[in-house]
């Protein structure tokens, strides 16, 4: 490539940054619709809660609500920090946070951030307004960032890719034995997470650890039918991978809608677990739900990596892995082993589907969600290998919280998306991938 | 095998004997002009050529810590018959994709024809002249035998995306090309595989039109990666007398070749790698002799100590 | 049932504005992988700046539908150089895994809350193509038996259909041309197209560039067709539609995705009513099926289909079946 080329990709992609930057720091506020029935006045209002940088409740801060101009009402942080101001009607309204009030050290985020212009409030709503309130200094790059809220980030980005992380494996694996991309890996997470939902919920109601190891089982044999029932007969057959692949997407969709029609399209949480009270460790805050699961994680990883290396069939993996045909000359069951891969990668997805479940919620799209960053994880690691997509998958997950320093939260995954469409540009191979040729 | 293609194959060895007998009676002019050109050349690896047409400097490929190709010096004579030979792993494949733009040098220079072709895309320098094929063939498969053909043809203004739209600025010359491939696979005794895929082809058929889709780009040096690799005996023989026609009308030939009865036969000049470098250069004869590389082989090619008796 | 009620709807489906603008989409993907070898999964990322270039450009700019359809256009030939420069060089499979992403990164880009201003966020944008409804020649509705369409969907339909028939023409001129020669060599083998001279990056990123502006041509259209578009009609799934489309009529075929996309909305619409009629008689029990599911059994059986389609007939209903047994790949 043409260093000319290099050069244009390199400022388009400081273009982006440098348009999206001052964007995401001016963002509107959230505005939450509540429906009329929650609140307890079926007239209009605003309400709100003003939270400090670390999310704590500030109380005495005076809310004024203006229209065209002229007072409509006002109201004073509660102990928790919560406010409302009941309103003459619907229609459009100036909300505005006395900065007077704030302690020391806390300001709104972003330049004129304690004035919120055009609030609409429709018919019998309690609008829901957010005033966004930083550290005072205006957020430049790497300087003014709270240490606290980093090492929070970066302790949700660790939860989050280690999830993603024992789900990718099988990805990573699958691809490596049988150079299949597997679209339809993504439906065995949402497998795990729905099999463990209708076991743990009426009127099973199995306790969920066990529930996760049934559903573990259940991604397991699903994966495995696939592959006995499916993708060998198609191999046998000498089907090319583009037919395979067009396929996957073909069994992608029919699971995923085959879920969304007995599970619903509603978002579901497990019965336990869904509440707990984070434990403060030092300057970050985790439940101990999530510390649990981030450290079952790190062990099934573990588990796996010992597999690898200690094991026969762990070693018969690597060996077909590497060469195929070389793995099959000396006298590895192939076929045997793909199956194993299978089996296995389908129960890691499940039960990183129930760990997603957990942490977030159940719904029908969630292995598809999960899918894209899988992808972004095995690519940035290196496609094939199963520590580079542990690796790389650790690294989305950090990626997609720490993002959140700067961006929209709803914008999280569009940047692990972005960064393994950089890792494609600069370093195709991925992290631990070997240097072959791949173009 | 139908019988049509067995009496294509029948014709093919009657024409394959002919060429023979004529090669045997007397040295073609070609092979007479390449011995006379490289006559007072001494055998020794690296030597400078009277008219090179391809100048290899300082070539080395690595692959991890393996070393493919270390060519210090390596210079190509216009006109000739040019073999590269010695065992599996010796660098001649790599150093054919390094000339050729199909893999990158860790260092080197190289230049055709006097032009410094030096890290230029495969696709320059197949435009510059120096033209290649595959070891594995690579026909194309969902393409018929003169659409393969008619590919290969450069400069064609209708292989631009907007001109590809005006039909009258590109019917002529579409047609003059069409003229010439047909010409080709005639030549290639291809004829009735015209409007075939090439995907049904034979795996000789596909090395023959792999060679007059090669020659289609007008190349001034072709570089052929065992092309007698998979052919039958008879076809092989064919084959031989269309690459020293090639040469006799004076273009260059390199090739890379395991079957030393083909090459010691064929050859005007032989180049043997071991472990990446040239060890040797010469005449067959002189090859043939050559203690370095009987070493190289370690005598497991007969033909390297007796001559052939056929 | 009413079986006749049921197959004028199928019949609308099929010849409808979104029959055409499906099969232009597929069309451009037709260049991408039938005659090129590409595999992108994201050409609904194509659609997506056609359909919100041309609304922006109306909506913010003042600027003529027809020049927000050019707008869009030129979307989306920067989003193919984009996306190719840094993908075309690799194998194919990365390119599918980085189209779906980037269409992925455009949707969460064009929904989210710094871009409202402009594209309207979540809730999108409506109401910019008063300029084309203003230009409708009908003036009634058109009745054959029990089909009926509205003067509306009539000239939605001339423009939809003589839009794609004239891509499909442009289509057939070029891969009758030694461009098109070119490109089906390069989707045979890279490496021999480039031993005989011919630049492979060039034509695989012209390649990409014509079929993505085809499919931003189609993505105008869409949000032509409802004057309506937001972020999330522009899902993954549009792919996995067009990729039906083009495999069901057949690859690498000029008329595959037209003849693949008028079977396929009318198989789907199809389906779609007669499930509706089928629940309505009490035909399926409530206990199986609910009509919101409805929208779900279409997208499974469209993924069935897929399946099958790849498996059972890859050469789709019009493609070369001799051609396909050569495919190596």
């Amino acid at each position: 490539m043409t260093a000319r080329l290099w050069a244009a990709i390199a400022a388009v992609l400081l273009g982006m940054l440098v348009l999206a930057a001052p964007a995401g720091a001016t963002q509107h506020p959230a505005r939450l619709a509540v429906p009329a029935g929650a609140s307890e006045e079926a007239a209009e209002s605003v309400q709100g809660t003003v939270r400090d940088p670390d999310r704590e409740p500030l109380e005495g801060i005076t809310i004024t609500v203006t229209q065209d101009g002229e007072e409509v009402g006002s109201a004073v942080t509660d102990a928790e920090g919560a406010w409302a101001v009941p309103l003459p009607g619907p229609g459009s309204y100036t909300v505005t946070l006395d900065v007077a009030g704030l302690p020391e050290g806390v300001a709104p985020r972003a330049e004129g951030g304690e004035v919120l212009d055009d609030v609409t409030v429709r018919p019998g709503a309690s609008q829901g307004v957010i005033f966004q309130l930083g550290t005072g200094e205006v957020e430049e790059g790497g300087a003014g960032i709270p240490v606290a809220r980093v090492l929070q980030l970066v302790v949700d980005g660790i939860k989050f890719g280690a999830i993603i992380a024992i789900t990718a494996v099988g990805l990573s694996l699958v691809f490596g034995t049988t150079k299949l991309i597997n679209f339809a890996h993504g439906e065995f997470v949402t497998i795990g997470a729905v099999t463990a939902y209708f076991l743990s919920t009426a009127p099973g109601n199995l306790p969920i650890v066990l529930a996760a190891v049934l559903a573990m089982a259940v991604g397991g044999a699903v994966a495995g039918g696939v592959e006995v029932g499916l993708w060998r007969p198609l191999r046998r057959r000498g089907a090319g991978l583009i037919q395979m692949f067009i396929v996957a997407i073909g069994l992608s969709l029919l699971l995923r809608h085959l879920v969304l029609i007995v599970f619903g399209s509603r978002r579901q949480q497990y019965d336990e677990y869904s509440l707990q009270t984070a434990w403060t460790l030092g300057p970050v805050r985790i439940t101990p739900r999530d510390l649990v699961i981030t450290v079952l994680a790190f062990a099934i990883m573990i588990a796996v990596a010992v597999m690898l290396q200690r094991t026969r069939i762990g070693t018969a993996m690597r060996a077909v892995n590497d060469n195929k045909d070389l793995a099959e000359a000396s006298g590895i069951d192939v076929q045997r082993v793909i199956l194993v891969v299978w089996v296995l990668g389908g129960a890691l997805a499940a039960i990183g589907g129930v760990f997603f479940g957990l942490t977030q919620a159940i719904y029908s799209e969630m292995g598809f969600e999960l899918l894209l960053l899988m992808f972004a994880g095995v690519i940035l690691g290196g496609l094939g290998s199963a520590y580079g997509a542990m690796l790389g998958s650790l690294v989305i997950g950090l990626v997609s919280q720490l993002s959140t320093l700067w961006f929209p939260a709803s914008l999280a995954y569009m940047w692990a998306l972005l960064v393994m469409i950089i890792v494609l540009l600069v370093r195709p191979q991925g992290l631990l991938g070997r240097r072959e040729r791949v173009g | 095998m139908s019988d049509d293609s067995h009496e294509e194959l029948l014709a093919q060895r009657e024409t394959a004997h002919d060429e023979e007998r004529q090669r045997e009676a007397e040295p073609s002019v070609g092979a007479r002009r390449a011995a006379a050109a490289l006559a007072g050349v001494a055998n020794v690896p690296g030597v400078a050529k009277p008219d090179p047409i391809l100048v290899a400097d300082d070539m080395s490929r690595r692959f991890g810590g393996v070393t493919a190709v270390e060519v210090e010096h390596l210079e190509v004579q216009r006109g000739t018959i040019t073999a590269l030979i010695g065992p599996n792993g010796a660098g001649k494949s790599t150093f054919f994709n390094l000339i050729t733009g199909f893999d990158k040098p860790n260092s080197g220079r190289w230049s055709f024809d006097g032009k410094d072709i030096s890290g230029a895309p495969s696709f320059r320098i197949a435009r510059h002249g120096m033209v290649r094929t595959f070891q594995l063939t690579k026909a194309l498969t969902r393409l018929t035998s003169l659409e393969n053909l008619m590919l290969g043809a450069t400069g064609q203004r209708g292989e631009r995306l907007l001109a590809s739209l005006l039909r009258p600025s590109w019917a002529r010359q579409e047609a003059d090309i069409r003229a010439r491939a047909e010409e080709l696979l005639g030549r290639f005794n291809l004829t009735h595989m015209r409007d075939e895929f090439a995907g049904t082809m034979s795996g000789g058929q596909r090395k023959l039109l792999e060679m007059a889709r090669a020659l289609m780009v007008k190349p001034d040096m072709i570089l052929l990666d065992e092309p007698m690799a998979g052919v039958n005996p008879a076809l092989t023989q064919s084959l031989l007398g269309h690459i020293e026609a090639l040469r006799d009308e004076g273009m260059t030939i390199v090739l890379v070749e395991h079957d030393m009865d083909v090459i010691m036969s064929i050859s005007d000049w032989v180049v043997c790698f071991a472990q990446g470098q040239v060890i040797a250069e010469g005449r067959p004869d002189d090859i043939r002799r050559d203690t370095a590389v009987i070493d190289a082989y370690l005598g497991t090619h007969r033909s390297l100590q007796e001559e052939d008796p056929s | 049932m009413d079986v006749l009620a049921v197959l004028s709807v199928a019949i609308r489906g099929a010849l409808g504005p979104e029959a055409a603008i499906y099969a232009l989409a597929a069309i451009g993907l037709n260049i991408h992988f039938g005659y090129t070898g590409l595999l992108n999964f994201g050409q609904v990322g194509f659609m997506l700046v056609g359909a919100y270039g041309t609304a922006i450009s109306v909506l913010s700019f003042d600027a003529p539908l027809w020049v927000g359809v050019i707008v869009g256009m030129a979307c989306a030939v920067v989003l193919a150089l984009i996306l190719g420069i840094p993908t075309l060089r690799l194998r194919g499979d990365y390119l599918a895994i980085a189209t779906i992403a980037a269409a992925e990164v455009l949707r969460y880009v064009y929904r989210s809350s710094f871009a409202e201003p402009v594209t309207g966020g979540v809730f999108g944008l409506v109401q910019f193509a008063d300029g084309l409804y203003a230009l409708n020649p009908f003036s009634g509705p058109l009745e054959l038996g029990p089909l009926r369409f509205s003067d509306r969907a009539l000239w939605l339909m001339t423009v939809a259909w003589g839009t794609t028939f004239l891509a499909a023409a442009l289509v057939w001129l070029l891969v009758h041309s030694p461009w098109g020669r070119v490109l089906r060599a390069v989707r045979e083998d890279e490496d021999a197209a480039r031993s005989l001279g011919k630049n492979v990056f060039a034509y695989k990123m012209q390649a990409l560039v014509l079929g993505g502006v085809l499919g931003a041509l189609a993505g105008s259209l869409l949000a032509i067709n409802s004057q309506a578009i937001t972020p999330d009609a522009f899902i993954p799934i549009i792919t996995f539609y067009l990729w039906t489309i083009m495999i069901l009529g057949g690859a690498s075929r000029v008329l595959g995705p037209i003849l693949g996309s008028i079977v396929f909305w009318f198989l789907l619409t199809f389906l779609d009513a007669f499930l509706r009629s089928a629940m309505s008689a009490g035909w399926i029990p409530g206990t199986l099926l609910v009509p919101s599911d409805i929208g779900a059994v279409r997208f499974a059986a469209v993924g069935l289909g897929l399946m099958l389609l790849m498996m059972f007939r890859p050469a789709g209903l019009i493609g070369n079946q001799k051609e396909l047994r050569l495919d190596v790949r």
